[in-house]
C-alpha cells in the first residue's frame, strides 16, 4: 500500500489536505455493516436538506389545509347558518390531522420518507440499522410540537403584545430556538424527536445504472479503431484515481466545450499528437478506459494511486 | 488492446441480477408487498445476497464510479426492504392494543403516579385555596377566558350550565367534541414533548391544568353542587384525566431517561425509552377520543346524575383492568 513507501512529512500533511479537500462528504457518511458482513455507507442529509426537505412538506400542508378547509367551508356554505357549527367541527379536526399525522402517515409508509423527504432523496432509518418500528416514527413527530410549533406560537403570539408578554415570547424564542437549531450542533445532524426515537434521516436517492464510459470496454469499436490509441505506460501513469472519476463525470454530464477543454489539456499533459480526424470524445473515451485498464490492473495488485501526485 | 477490462466483464456478467433486484424493490414500494409473485419473494433475497457480495468485489477491482454508487444505493434499499418490517398495519395495530400498550402504560407506574401527583396536587392546593378565599379564583382564571361560569355568576345559572335540554342538535355536539379532541390532544402532545426538557415544563403544565379544574371544583362545591359538578366532570373525565395523567407520565420518562441515563450514555437512554412513550402518548390520544366522544355526546345527552356516575364508574373500572390487570400468559 502506499503507506509503505518513505515520503516527507510535507508530503504527507499535503496529501491529507487534498483528501480532505476531496472528499467533503466524508464526514457525513456511516458505515452500517449488514450481517453478510458488508459496509454499506450511509449518508445522512445535511441540515439544509432537511431544512429543504421540512419546507416542502409545510407548503404541501398549507396548501392541502387552504383547499381543505375552503372545501369545507363551501360545502358548508350549503346548509346555510346550520351548516357553520359542523364546518367548525371537520376544520378542527382537519388541522389537527395534518398537523400531527402527515409526517407519521408518510413516514409509516413503504417509503419511510414524507414527500418532501422524497423529493430531496432521503428517508428515516434506525440508527442501529434495524427495522424503523411504529413507534419510533411517532416519537420522532410528536417531537416536533416543541420543535416546531412552540417557536411558531412564540413567533406569531410574542409579537405586538405587551411590554412583559414581549419579553416572555422573546425568551420562549430563544429557548425554543435551541431546539429548531437542534440539528445543525451534532454530529449526526440528529433533530431532538430523532434524539428520543433512535432515528436519522439518510440518502437514498435514485441512481440509474448507466453505461459503462470505457466504450463498452471496447466491445463494439473496429479493431482498427482501437488500435489507434495505443498509450505508452507513461501516458497512462500520468493520472490517479481522482483524475478518473473527474473524467468519468466529463464523459458523463459534460457539455461539448468543457470536453474539447479537457481532452486539449490531456493532450498537452501527456504529450499526445492528435490524429487528423481524431474526436475529443473518441480520445476521451480511449483514454479514460486505457488509464482504468491500468489503474485497476494497479488496484488488484494492491496499489491504490489516488491521485496524480501520488508517485505508486 | 482488445481485451475486455475486467470490471467490465464483472459488470456484465451480474447486471441481470441487479436490475431484476431493482425492479422487484420498485414494484413492492409502489404497491406492496403483495405485488410480488411467491417466486419473487424466493428470488429477493438470493438477489439482494448477490447485490451485496457484488458490491464488495467492485470496491476492490472497480474504478467505475456509476457501477460502485448504484451498487451502494440499490444495497441500501435491498437492506432495508429484506430486513425491514413485515408486518402490515392491521397486526401492528392488534399487537398495540393486545400487549404493547397495556404493557408500556404497565411499565410507567412510576411516572403515572408522580404525574398524577403534580396534576392533582395542584388541584387539590387550588381548591383549598378557593375555598378560603374565592378571589383566588381569578389568579388562576382570566376574565376573558373563563367565560360565564365565574364567582360572579349565580348558582341557578351555574347548576344550568352543568345540564342540557336535549335538543337534537347533532351538528352542535360534533362540534363540540371535535374541538375538545383536538384541544386535549394538543395538551397531551404537548405534556409528552415537554418532557424532553427534563420533564420540568411537563409538571408545570400539568400543574397549570390541575389548578384551573381545582379552582372550578372549588368555585361549584362552594354552592353546594359539588355532587353535581362531580357527575358533569367525571362521566368523561375519568378516561380524560386519565390521558392527560398517562400523556405527563410519558414525559416524565422521557426526562427521566435524560436526566438520569444510569449506566448508558444518555443518548441510548433517552432512545431505549422514547419509544415506549411515545407509545403511551399516542395510547393517550386514542383515550382522549373516547373522552371526547363522551364530552361531546354523553354527556349532553344524559343529564340524570346516577347515570353520569354509572358511566364514570365503568369507564374507570374498564380502564383499570385493561391497564393493570396481569394479561394471560403467551
Amino acid at each position: 500500500m502506499t503507506a509503505a513507501r518513505p515520503r516527507s512529512p510535507a508530503d504527507a500533511k499535503d496529501r491529507s489536505v487534498r483528501a480532505a479537500a476531496g472528499q467533503p462528504l466524508r464526514r457525513y457518511e456511516r458505515d452500517l455493516v449488514t450481517p453478510e458482513g458488508t459496509v454499506l455507507k450511509l449518508r445522512l442529509a445535511t441540515a439544509s436538506e432537511r431544512a429543504g426537505a421540512v419546507l416542502i412538506d409545510f407548503l404541501i400542508i398549507f396548501l392541502a389545509l387552504f383547499v381543505g378547509l375552503a372545501a369545507i367551508g363551501y360545502a358548508a356554505a350549503g346548509f346555510g347558518f346550520e351548516g357553520l357549527n359542523l364546518a367548525l367541527a371537520l376544520a378542527s379536526v382537519f388541522v389537527f390531522a395534518m398537523r400531527n399525522f402527515y409526517f407519521i402517515a408518510f413516514e409509516l409508509g413503504r417509503r419511510s420518507a414524507t414527500p418532501g423527504k422524497r423529493v430531496l432523496g432521503l428517508r428515516v432509518a434506525a440508527r442501529n440499522g434495524g427495522r424503523l418500528s411504529a413507534n419510533a416514527v411517532f416519537a420522532r413527530n410528536f417531537l416536533r410540537e416543541v420543535e416546531v410549533y412552540l417557536p411558531l406560537q412564540f413567533l406569531v403570539f410574542g409579537v405586538g403584545g405587551d411590554g412583559v408578554n414581549g419579553w416572555i415570547a422573546l425568551l420562549g424564542l430563544l429557548w425554543s430556538g435551541l431546539f429548531l437549531f437542534f440539528p445543525v450542533f451534532n454530529r449526526d445532524k440528529l433533530r431532538a424527536g430523532d434524539l428520543l426515537a433512535g432515528t436519522w434521516v439518510i440518502h437514498a436517492p435514485k441512481i440509474r445504472l448507466d453505461k459503462d464510459v470505457s466504450g463498452n470496454g471496447r466491445a463494439g469499436m473496429p479493431e482498427s479503431a482501437a488500435n489507434a490509441y495505443v498509450f505508452t505506460p507513461a501516458q497512462v501513469g500520468t493520472y490517479g484515481i481522482h483524475e478518473l472519476h473527474v473524467l468519468e463525470d466529463v464523459l458523463r454530464k459534460s457539455a461539448p466545450e468543457v470536453r474539447s477543454s479537457v481532452a486539449e489539456r490531456i493532450r498537452k499533459k501527456i504529450g499526445w499528437q492528435a490524429a487528423p480526424g481524431e474526436t475529443d470524445l473518441a480520445f476521451l473515451e480511449a483514454y479514460y478506459a486505457a488509464l482504468r485498464r491500468h489503474l485497476e490492473q494497479k488496484l488488484l495488485l494492491g496499489t491504490r494511486k489516488i491521485d496524480k501526485f501520488d508517485a505508486g | 488492446m482488445t481485451e475486455l477490462l475486467k470490471s467490465y466483464r464483472f459488470r456484465e456478467e451480474r447486471e441481470a441480477d441487479w436490475q431484476k433486484l431493482d425492479r422487484l424493490l420498485a414494484r413492492a414500494e409502489r404497491r406492496g408487498v403483495r405485488a410480488l409473485s411467491d417466486e419473487d419473494m424466493l428470488a429477493l433475497p438470493r438477489l439482494y445476497r448477490h447485490a451485496v457480495s457484488s458490491l464488495s468485489v467492485a470496491r476492490s477491482i472497480s474504478l467505475d464510479q456509476n457501477v460502485i454508487s448504484y451498487l451502494e444505493t440499490l444495497c441500501t434499499k435491498a437492506y432495508f426492504f429484506v430486513y425491514g418490517t413485515r408486518s402490515t398495519i392491521g397486526e401492528r395495530l392488534a399487537s398495540f392494543l393486545r400487549r404493547d400498550w397495556p404493557n408500556a402504560v404497565r411499565a410507567a407506574w412510576a411516572p403515572t403516579l408522580l404525574s398524577a401527583a403534580c396534576l392533582f396536587g395542584a388541584a387539590a392546593v387550588a381548591f383549598l385555596l378557593c375555598l378560603i378565599d374565592m378571589d383566588w379564583f381569578w389568579s388562576f382564571h382570566s376574565p376573558g377566558l373563563s367565560g360565564e361560569r365565574t364567582p360572579d355568576a349565580t348558582t341557578d345559572y351555574l347548576r344550568s350550565t352543568l345540564y342540557t335540554e336535549a335538543t337534537g342538535l347533532d351538528g352542535m355536539l360534533s362540534a363540540f367534541s371535535a374541538q375538545l379532541f383536538s384541544h386535549n390532544s394538543g395538551i397531551a402532545l404537548f405534556a409528552f414533548a415537554l418532557g424532553f426538557m427534563f420533564g420540568a415544563p411537563t409538571a408545570l403544565l400539568l400543574a397549570y391544568n390541575g389548578v384551573v379544574l381545582g379552582s372550578f371544583c372549588a368555585l361549584f362545591w362552594s354552592r353546594g353542587l359539588g355532587y353535581e359538578l362531580a357527575g358533569w366532570l367525571l362521566i368523561h373525565g375519568v378516561t380524560e384525566l386519565f390521558a392527560i395523567v398517562l400523556a405527563g407520565a410519558a414525559g416524565f420518562m422521557i426526562g427521566g431517561a435524560i436526566a438520569f441515563p444510569g449506566h448508558k450514555s444518555r443518548l441510548a437512554s433517552a432512545r431505549d425509552t422514547g419509544q415506549s412513550a411515545a407509545m403511551v402518548a399516542v395510547g393517550a390520544m386514542v383515550m382522549l377520543f373516547f373522552a371526547a366522544l363522551l364530552e361531546g355526546f354523553g354527556r349532553q345527552l344524559i343529564n340524570a346524575d346516577p347515570v353520569r356516575y354509572a358511566i364514570a364508574g365503568t369507564t374507570a373500572v374498564l380502564w383499570g383492568a385493561y391497564f393493570y390487570l396481569p394479561a394471560r400468559a403467551g
